[in-house]
């Protein structure tokens, strides 16, 4: 499902935490999201989940704008891992990832097979499975967020919006994730703190103070006068004497004057 | 808790005949002790033949007395304590859901005293005659105080302490506008009447009652259960639910408007009575896990048995006397929420 934005804004408290960010997202791209704190990454992927009501600008989805679809078909087609997501209530790691569900029953239509089915699946997906019975209040971050990833994957989604979705995990999991998300038949928007997994994004957007300020492959983004400008660091790019593929390493301007 | 996770969903539905028999069977049997119970012990026997003539025209030789007190006094009376329970439990599991506060309850967050300042304002000024005069007064007056309310929570900050902390310069303020009213308008004899209701109390309750509190409880009843799905999916919060498809602000307005309702009619018809939308929920998440396809229902059931109990233990507690039933749910409830909270440290 293709994703475009079309002069997205949100202004909260008379700053302007978003402005004018355009996208354009064809089908089963991965799109990776940089940029440094509070540049408006997590902003920008709660409103184009419709999340947002005083934003300006569209979201259209293939040819529906986002505030013409119920909220219900939203969720069918896009789903959203926030940064933080907790709790209080005495839920089980299961009961978590059926939340996933809620777009596709009606009120008072109770668990099929293909749901439970669908639960199961992705609770494999992500390597909880065992976990299964656990409460969320036992949980480790990273299983949590796992958990959340499962849950979105339950939905069903032609649009997967992740915030930060490797924070927490430890490495493999970091890249047991990021294997899944690059399998999967979907349009995915992440938000990356790690320039080296953004590295494997399809498209990469670089966001500064509410801006999209560039869009495009990685290698055309992630130049070392941007990072410069952008994350104040000095980059330098190396080869995987394996299967030469390239590394950014990065040190700190400061250290250097 | 642990063996309820995996096969929730699939034991659920084989044990739903049992459990809804089950259920069915303690809330008649709390109805028939609420009868049966009393200053005037009457047999079970005799109370069913009462029953059994009234409801199904049985012709059973019966004691006219008798069939007075069970059909005139006790059987209304514990029929709007049950509706009244299962009320005021399922107001306080939404406004737990809705707002993500394990001290959400109308008693504390103020609606029913707004309700007890609609109804007596509407009593003393004489507008509007009757149970469904009060009960709209005290619709207007819940109405007000939960706008108050949530308004000077999110000015605040809108957080979990703002808001319990508005809710109690909230019951503060409708509380002392119910005094001012009575001070001002009404006579020593209405002043008395009003402070012994306000404290709950069923004795006044007849069958008029009845026909208000019942389907009070079941329209709240059903907007519950029509609703539990998009309950559950506030688990992670209001914006959570919207992403996972939930219209947020139609269910919060139809179940804050569900709360508001059977919040102002229970007030009107016995008083306002504390804790137990506090405690019949989070008593039954031990029993009934947190998912609200189960714990709906069985809230609903404990509210009802609940208040039922209470109403006997006010009516047998002191012998030749009435406690008000707020002051047995209170006595009860407080440390029944004390040992809630310490055991429910860490999580909810
Ligand atoms: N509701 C809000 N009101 C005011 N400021 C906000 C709000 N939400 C986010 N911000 C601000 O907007 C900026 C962008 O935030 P965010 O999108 O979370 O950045 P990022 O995810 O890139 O770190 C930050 O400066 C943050 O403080
Ligand atoms: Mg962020």
């Amino acid at each position: 499902m293709k994703l475009r934005a079309e002069n997205l804004s949100l202004t909260a408290q008379g700053r302007a935490i978003l402005d004018g960010v355009s996208l354009d997202i064809p089908t089963g791209v991965s799109f990776g999201l940089i940029g440094p704190n509070g540049s408006g990454k997590s902003t920008l992927l709660r409103l184009l989940a419709g999340l947002e009501p005083r934003a300006q600008g569209h979201v259209m989805l293939d040819d529906t704008r986002l505030r013409d679809l119920p909220r219900r078909e939203i969720a069918r087609r896009i789903a959203l891992v926030e940064q933080q997501a907790d709790t209080g209530d005495a839920l089980s790691a299961r009961e978590v990832v059926e939340l996933g569900r809620t777009p596709w029953l009606a009120a008072l239509q109770p668990f099929g097979p293909e749901d439970h089915h669908i639960v199961d699946q992705t609770l494999a997906a992500v390597g909880m499975t065992e976990l299964a019975a656990r409460h969320w209040s036992t949980l480790s971050g990273g299983e949590r967020q796992r958990l959340q990833i499962a849950r979105a994957l339950a939905q069903r989604p032609q649009v997967l919006l992740l915030d930060e979705p490797t924070n927490h995990l430890d490495i493999h999991h970091q890249l047991a994730l990021l294997r899944l998300v690059s399998r999967l038949q979907v349009t995915v928007v992440m938000a990356l703190h790690d320039l080296n997994q953004a590295l494997e994004c399809d498209l990469l957007g670089v966001m500064s103070g509410g801006r999209l300020i560039a869009c495009g492959p990685p290698a055309t983004v992630l130049t070392p006068e941007r990072l410069r400008q952008i994350f104040r660091i000095r980059s330098t790019s190396l080869r995987d004497p394996s299967d030469d593929a390239q590394i950014l390493r990065f040190h700190c301007l400061e250290d250097e004057r | 808790m642990t063996e309820s996770a995996i096969p929730v969903g699939r034991a659920s539905r084989r044990l739903l005949i049992p459990r809804v028999a089950m259920g069915l069977g303690l809330l008649l049997a709390a109805v028939l002790a609420g009868v049966v119970i009393g200053e005037t012990p009457l047999p079970p026997g005799q109370v069913a033949n009462v029953l059994a003539h009234k409801l199904f025209g049985a012709s059973l030789l019966v004691d006219p007395i008798d069939a007075g007190i069970i059909w005139n006094y006790r059987l209304p009376r514990t029929l709007v304590a049950a509706g009244c329970g299962t009320a005021l439990a399922l107001s306080g599991l939404v406004l737990q859901t809705l707002v993500r506060n394990a001290l959400a309850d109308p008693y504390l967050l103020g609606v029913s005293a707004g309700a007890s300042t609609g109804a007596v304002a509407v009593t003393i000024m004489g507008l509007g005659a009757g149970a469904i005069g009060i009960s709209a007064g005290a619709f207007m007056g819940a109405a007000m105080a939960f706008g108050l309310v949530a308004t000077l929570a999110r000015a605040a900050g809108g957080g979990s302490a703002q808001l319990v902390l508005a809710g109690i310069a909230g019951s503060q303020l409708f509380n002392a506008l119910t005094s001012f009213f009575i001070a001002k308008s009404a006579n020593a004899e209405q002043a008395r009447g009003i402070m012994f209701w306000l404290l709950g109390n069923l004795s006044g309750v007849r069958w008029p009652d009845v026909t208000l509190a019942l389907p009070a409880a079941c329209m709240g009843l059903v907007a519950c259960l029509w609703h539990a799905r998009s309950m559950d999916a506030f688990s992670f919060g209001a914006a959570s639910a919207a992403s996972l498809g939930v219209s947020v602000r139609r269910v919060t307005l139809v179940l804050l408007g569900a709360v508001t309702l059977m919040t102002a009619i229970m007030v009107s018809l016995v008083g306002a009575i504390g804790f137990v939308g506090l405690v019949v929920p989070h008593a039954m998440r031990f029993i009934a896990g947190t998912r609200h396809r189960a714990l709906i229902p069985a809230t609903a059931l404990a509210g009802a048995v609940f208040m039922i109990a209470a109403d006997i233990t006010s009516r047998m507690m002191i012998p030749g006397q009435v406690v008000p039933i707020g002051v047995v749910t209170a006595l009860v409830g407080a440390p029944g929420f004390a040992l809630i909270m310490i055991r429910n440290r860490g999580r909810r």
